[in-house]
């Protein structure tokens, strides 16, 4: 019987935690391999716009103790992990007063929407096109017509963004080429505001959408092949089972096993590919604002910013850690067995 | 080849006489299944007629690729593409099953006739439990029943076949090989089938197990009177279980008679090798049957299918194909070693 035991828990959120721990250390390292000191370089770019700045190396030492770059590294490697189970991320180097947890917070939802609402759309339509086109008893025409829809895979989606905005955005003006809503609604939960939301959110999700449900396709279509030759399938039939069960119940359902698996592999790298589309698409969520760090060496809001993708990722691939065994019951959730 | 098939219709016609002709459950005239290939047509079953009576088990025995499965799997109308039902008539009940399509024939299915499969092991969906597999077939043919009800009638099911009742709520995976055998055989008989065709249903288990499952089959048999196809190369289980025993050679029925008959005396020269063929504890001897070839089932033979590997091959077996006759009670082969009385020629 395959019931959520408390070891099997304990034992993912313990993997759970050791991501996010390697990652956050990850994080604290690489910069400060990188030469050069944040602090010195953004005195130096406001001398340069300033002209002269009067004891700038007092200024320099300032801030280093503000920000807690003075210590020696394990000082500050304890201060920012503890500081990261606080989640404070300190303030934002570029922009000073603002601390990077609203930054994130402001552009995390809109990331979390686009990116998983075009995972799941993706994943689904993919899955569904895959099944059909294995599925003997969906007419001819339409398994032809079916393969048609994948051809966008082999495009990268960066090049199918900027071609649906040359053509729909700019070209036929039908949506728009940036922002997450429209200068004029009030946000908050009225019809206008989210269906600016919905106009502005269609173009990113659905340059993802079109460009990796053929992935989801080709597999799934390469497992409903093995599943409709399996036994089980035979006997479905001879029980005189509904067509329509048979292909949900016992073909999708036992080919999509391997599938959640690909999902579960695949999600950093949808988390990865979702920060170019917020790019293209001049969508503030995490992606956008990471850029803008990145290249105004904010370092505090980089980290912030990469530490938030390695708990998502990690949450995620936790959420579906959990509920596998639940999909597959020969999967179970205590150790030992099977 | 129409020619050929016209004498072997007059002839299974003439021939069956049957007990009582109208209790037959299952009336199976003529049945060609063929399969396509590049080459031309593979003729697995070709003009296999025979009768089961109700409350009767057949068996259906013969060497790998002799069509038996081909013919369960016909009467089932599941023969997959390439594969294509030829010709041929399968009345179960006096419905022609060859003739039904979409609904008719997917509400006849398992209502009327239902499978023991092959691989118990693979035939059931590994993500469900041993009740929903059960239960969506019983509310797939009759329709809403209150979920005690059917509780109650699937655990009497499991009980009837000697699984414990926690089976209920088991997967696949946890059953052991002879327990999947038998959740699929209270499958079988789930909705009071007429017919139930089990398809090997011993192979790949150990031989208690084996015997557990006959004696099982057997049980069922008696309590609810259903008639059955018992397919295998078994002749064990044949010998245990079955009423009239039928031997195939590629895609033919060449003998069909009474188990105790036909362990008594086999009249056709391949039965004859067939059972000289199960190896015996008392003595070492040589397996005979592995001399001559079967012929190319692309081709329709002149004469005798056996010809090529007969001991006792006659120049006639080279012309003619030889009728279905009954040469002794109920005990009929197709074989000109025989005279019409029955006395062996030579």
């Amino acid at each position: 019987m395959s019931e959520l035991t408390l070891g099997y828990f304990l034992r993912r959120l313990g993997m759970w935690l050791l991501t996010i721990w390697i990652g956050a250390t990850l994080i604290f390292t690489i910069p400060r391999l990188a030469p050069g000191d944040p602090i010195t370089a953004m005195v130096e770019r406001m001398i340069q716009q300033a002209g002269y700045i009067e004891n700038s190396a007092d200024l320099i030492e300032a801030w280093r103790a503000r920000f807690g770059l003075d210590g020696p590294w394990h000082v500050q490697y304890r201060n920012y992990l503890l500081s990261m189970v606080r989640v404070d991320l300190g303030y934002s180097l570029a922009n000073f007063p603002a601390r990077v947890t609203d930054i994130i917070g402001r552009s995390l939802p809109w990331t979390l929407g686009m990116v998983s609402i075009a995972t799941i759309l993706s994943f689904g339509a993919g899955n569904l096109i895959g099944a059909l086109m294995a599925w003997r008893r969906v007419p001819a025409f339409i398994r032809n017509i079916l393969p048609v829809s994948l051809t966008f895979t082999s495009i990268p989606f960066f090049m199918f963004g900027i071609l649906l905005i040359s053509f729909l955005a700019f070209k036929w003006k039908i949506f728009p080429a940036f922002g997450n809503y429209g200068r004029g609604v009030e946000p908050g939960w009225n019809l206008d505001f989210i269906l600016s939301v919905l106009h502005h959110g269609l173009l990113p999700v659905l340059s993802i959408v079109v460009t990796s449900m053929g992935f989801w396709a080709l597999g799934m279509r390469g497992m409903m092949v093995t599943t409709d030759g399996e036994d089980y399938m035979i006997l479905a039939n001879a029980k005189g089972l509904r067509s329509r069960r048979i292909f949900w119940f016992y073909g999708i359902r036992n080919s999509m096993l391997p599938q959640v698996t690909a999902l579960a592999l695949n999600l950093g790298a949808v988390a990865g590919g979702s920060l170019l589309v917020e790019l293209i698409f001049g969508y503030p969520g995490l992606g956008y604002f990471l850029y803008q760090a990145i290249i105004s060496a904010d370092y505090t809001v980089i980290q912030g910013i990469v530490f938030m993708l390695i708990v998502g990722v990690a949450t995620a691939v936790l959420i579906l850690d959990l509920l596998y065994p639940m999909i597959d019951p020969r999967i179970t959730y205590s150790k030992g067995q099977a | 080849m129409t020619a050929a098939t016209t004498i072997d219709a007059m002839d299974t016609v003439m021939v069956d006489s049957g007990p009582s002709e109208q209790d037959a459950v299952l009336d199976i005239r003529n049945l060609q299944v063929f399969y396509a290939t590049p080459s031309g047509d593979v003729r697995a079953v070709d003009n296999v007629s025979f009768k089961v009576q109700r409350g009767e088990i057949i068996g259906l025995v013969g060497e790998s690729g002799c069509g038996k499965t081909t013919t369960a799997m016909a009467i089932l109308r599941l023969v997959q593409p390439p594969g294509r039902i030829a010709g041929g008539e399968i009345n179960l009940d006096s419905v022609n099953l060859a003739d039904l399509e979409g609904d008719d024939l997917r509400e006849t299915r398992w209502t009327k006739l239902s499978l023991i499969p092959q691989g118990a092991m693979n035939s059931l969906n590994p993500v469900m439990r041993i009740s929903s597999q059960i239960k969506d077939t019983i509310r797939t043919h009759e329709g809403r029943i209150s979920n005690r009800e059917l509780k109650e009638r699937i655990l009497q099911l499991l009980q009837l076949v000697g699984l414990p009742s926690r089976v209920y709520d088991m997967y696949p995976h946890e059953l052991s090989g002879g327990m999947k055998q038998r959740a699929c055989i209270a499958m079988a008989i789930a909705l009071d089938p007429v017919l139930v065709i089990a398809d090997e249903p011993t192979s790949a288990l150990d031989v208690v197990v084996q015997r557990v499952v006959g004696e099982t089959l057997l049980d069922v048999k008696e309590r609810l009177g259903v008639s059955m196809i018992v397919i295998g190369h078994d002749m064990g289980l044949m010998a245990q279980l079955v009423d009239r025993l039928a031997v195939m050679y590629a895609g033919r029925i060449v003998e069909f008679a009474p188990v105790e008959s036909i362990f008594n005396e086999q009249l056709h020269p391949y039965t004859q090798l067939l059972i000289e063929s199960i190896p015996s504890i008392k003595e070492k001897k040589p397996l005979k049957l592995t001399e001559g070839l079967t012929h190319d089932l692309r081709t329709h033979m002149q004469g005798c299918i056996f010809q090529l590997r007969c001991p006792h091959v006659m120049d006639i077996c080279r012309e003619e194909n030889p009728p279905m006759r009954a040469l002794r009670s109920r005990h009929e082969t197709a074989c000109h070693l025989y005279d019409d009385d029955g006395i062996r020629l030579h």
